[in-house]
């Protein structure tokens, strides 16, 4: 029998770090901004029907980068987690803090189990409050831990860039268009720092709008009204909007 | 692998594993004593608070599903102001006569049954895939209608694929059925059914055929002891839901409070009702 060669803890967990944090690189990055009436999601998105945004319960919403059978498998796990919870309980039991916990738990786990490689996905998990001091945002790396996010967050392989560049620029209670066009900016900036034009028709869009007088909040934004978010002047938002921006606005 | 949803831990192996949409197939799997079917009958007969009479009409461009607010048990109200009418999804609605209790629960796990599949499948079911999934539902709940908490819902909605509304009604073995124009079930159906037939036409808006669910449900309590009229006294007024393109949408208690005022006012003058044509 051959010994095997040791690997020190450490160099063995960066090693799976890498590995992970390259799967994830290899997708596009995604941002997740707070706006005044709620949380939307931003990406960019070749395709109609695999979805990077999704619903998982009235008001929490999810967003992954990476590897798309991964992150799939783990949206459905916290469907079938937060509805059965919902039934169990109250719909008003599932949280968002109580879902990033058990998504927390899941990725720690297959990052530190030798038998399983780890994923190589990021995760998001926001709920929207119902005023903006109740939203919250937590971020998920691939390695199990969790970051309470405030504003913005952004995930995937350029991420580090785009959250500089949304930290500065950010503020609270920005409008629906105004927070997506900051969104797809801070997207269509290359790591060298040229920009390229994002098409509305390969965004993805979705909210958790808390002024919905339905029970979910979640919903996609597409088609015309995407177009009409993405081409209303700022100006023009500032006043339909909130009259009470156009001096904080210019 | 835990069935235990309180434990915060990694998701057990079973919340991972690839399977289908329904989330009652998962609960079959994973945690089989939440499902109503499951449970081990007891002997004799239970006496429970049972939900009395609900009608459906169609009109071209929706449907209306409504019910009365009453609950017996025996010769007992157990319950004055028992909502019965909810919606399954943004574009269906469900009424339920028979055990409340079990009626209600069933509704609860029917419309996460619907949400479940939308948020899995990322798209929503077809009209007659609810209605199957309902009929479901009831035919595992047969062990307990023997032992008389039978449960017969009314099923409405509006078909996206036919553009039109449609109404199902059930029997305790799950049969299914569609019903053209207008359907009751419950104890006071078969006064509410008389009703409709007299009153109903295929023309309908939709202040009428709201009109005419709510004249219905007045001559269902005016001839079923089961069943109560609008309660003046206390404001309690019939539920009337409306689905159509747009949606499922409630009356309002002042639009509901409004429609039973009128058709009680007009029954004070004429007790019977609005009468039909002789020939």
């Amino acid at each position: 029998m051959s010994t095997p060669f040791y690997v020190s803890p450490q160099q063995a967990m960066a090693d799976r770090a890498e590995y992970a944090r390259k799967g994830i690189a290899r997708g596009r990055s995604l941002v997740v901004l707070q706006y005044a009436d709620g949380i939307v999601f931003v990406g960019e998105n070749p395709s109609r029907a695999l979805h990077k945004f999704s619903e998982i319960y009235d008001r929490i919403g999810f967003a992954a980068a990476g590897k798309y059978n991964e992150y799939e498998n783990l949206r459905i796990g916290g469907v079938r987690y937060a509805d059965l919870r919902g039934y169990t309980y109250d719909r008003d039991d599932v949280t968002a803090r109580g879902l990033a916990n058990v998504y927390a738990q899941t990725l720690g786990t297959i990052f530190s189990s030798a038998g399983e490689k780890p994923y190589e996905v990021e995760l998001v998990v926001a709920e929207v409050g119902t005023e903006p001091a109740g939203d919250q945002i937590y971020r998920l790396p691939h390695d199990g831990s969790i970051v309470d996010e405030h504003g913005s967050v952004a995930v995937g392989g350029n991420a580090e860039q785009i959250s500089s560049f949304l930290d500065q620029r950010h503020r609270d209670g920005m409008s629906l268009a105004e927070a997506l066009k900051l969104a797809v900016q801070a997207l269509s900036r290359d790591t060298n720092g040229s920009e390229r034009e994002i098409p509305a028709e390969r965004l993805e869009v979705a909210v958790l709008d808390r002024t919905r007088p339905q029970q979910r909040k979640f919903k996609r934004i597409v088609g015309r009204q995407l177009k009409r978010l993405l081409e209303a002047d700022d100006a023009a938002v500032a006043k339909t909007d909130d009259p009470s921006d156009e001096v904080a606005d210019e | 692998m835990e069935a235990n949803p309180r434990s915060i831990g990694r998701l057990p192996a079973a919340f991972l594993t690839p399977g289908s949409s329904s989330f009652m197939d998962f609960l079959a799997d994973h945690s089989p004593g939440l499902l109503p079917g499951n449970r081990k009958l007891p002997e004799g007969i239970v006496e429970a608070p049972h939900g009395t009479t609900i009608v459906a009409a169609t009109f071209p461009g929706g449907v209306v599903l409504a019910g009365d607010r009453r609950a017996t048990m025996g010769n007992m109200i157990a319950q004055r102001d028992i909502e019965k009418v909810f919606p399954a999804d943004e574009y269906s609605a469900v009424g339920i006569a028979g055990t409340a209790g079990l009626a209600v629960e069933m509704v609860k796990l029917f419309q996460l049954e619907l949400e479940h599949f939308e948020k899995v499948e990322g798209a929503t079911l077809s009209l007659e895939g609810k209605a199957n999934r309902l009929s479901t539902m009831i035919r595992s709940n047969l062990g307990m209608a023997m032992q008389g908490l039978a449960v017969v819902p009314l099923f409405a909605g509006w078909d996206e694929g036919k553009e039109k509304g449609r109404i199902f009604s059930y029997d305790v073995t799950g049969g299914r059925s569609e019903e053209h124009g207008y359907a009751a079930t419950g104890s006071g159906s078969i006064f509410a059914r008389g009703a409709m037939k007299k009153l109903y036409r295929e023309d309908l808006t939709e202040q009428q055929a709201t009109t005419l669910v709510v004249q219905a449900l007045y001559d269902a309590a005016d001839d079923d002891s089961a069943t109560g009229g609008p309660d003046m006294a206390r404001r309690i007024f019939p539920i009337v839901t409306v689905i159509t393109d747009e949606g499922f949408r409630r009356l309002s208690e002042a639009e509901s409070s409004e429609l039973a005022r009128s058709v009680t006012e007009r029954r004070l003058e004429q007790p019977d009702g609005p009468r039909a044509a002789l020939l």
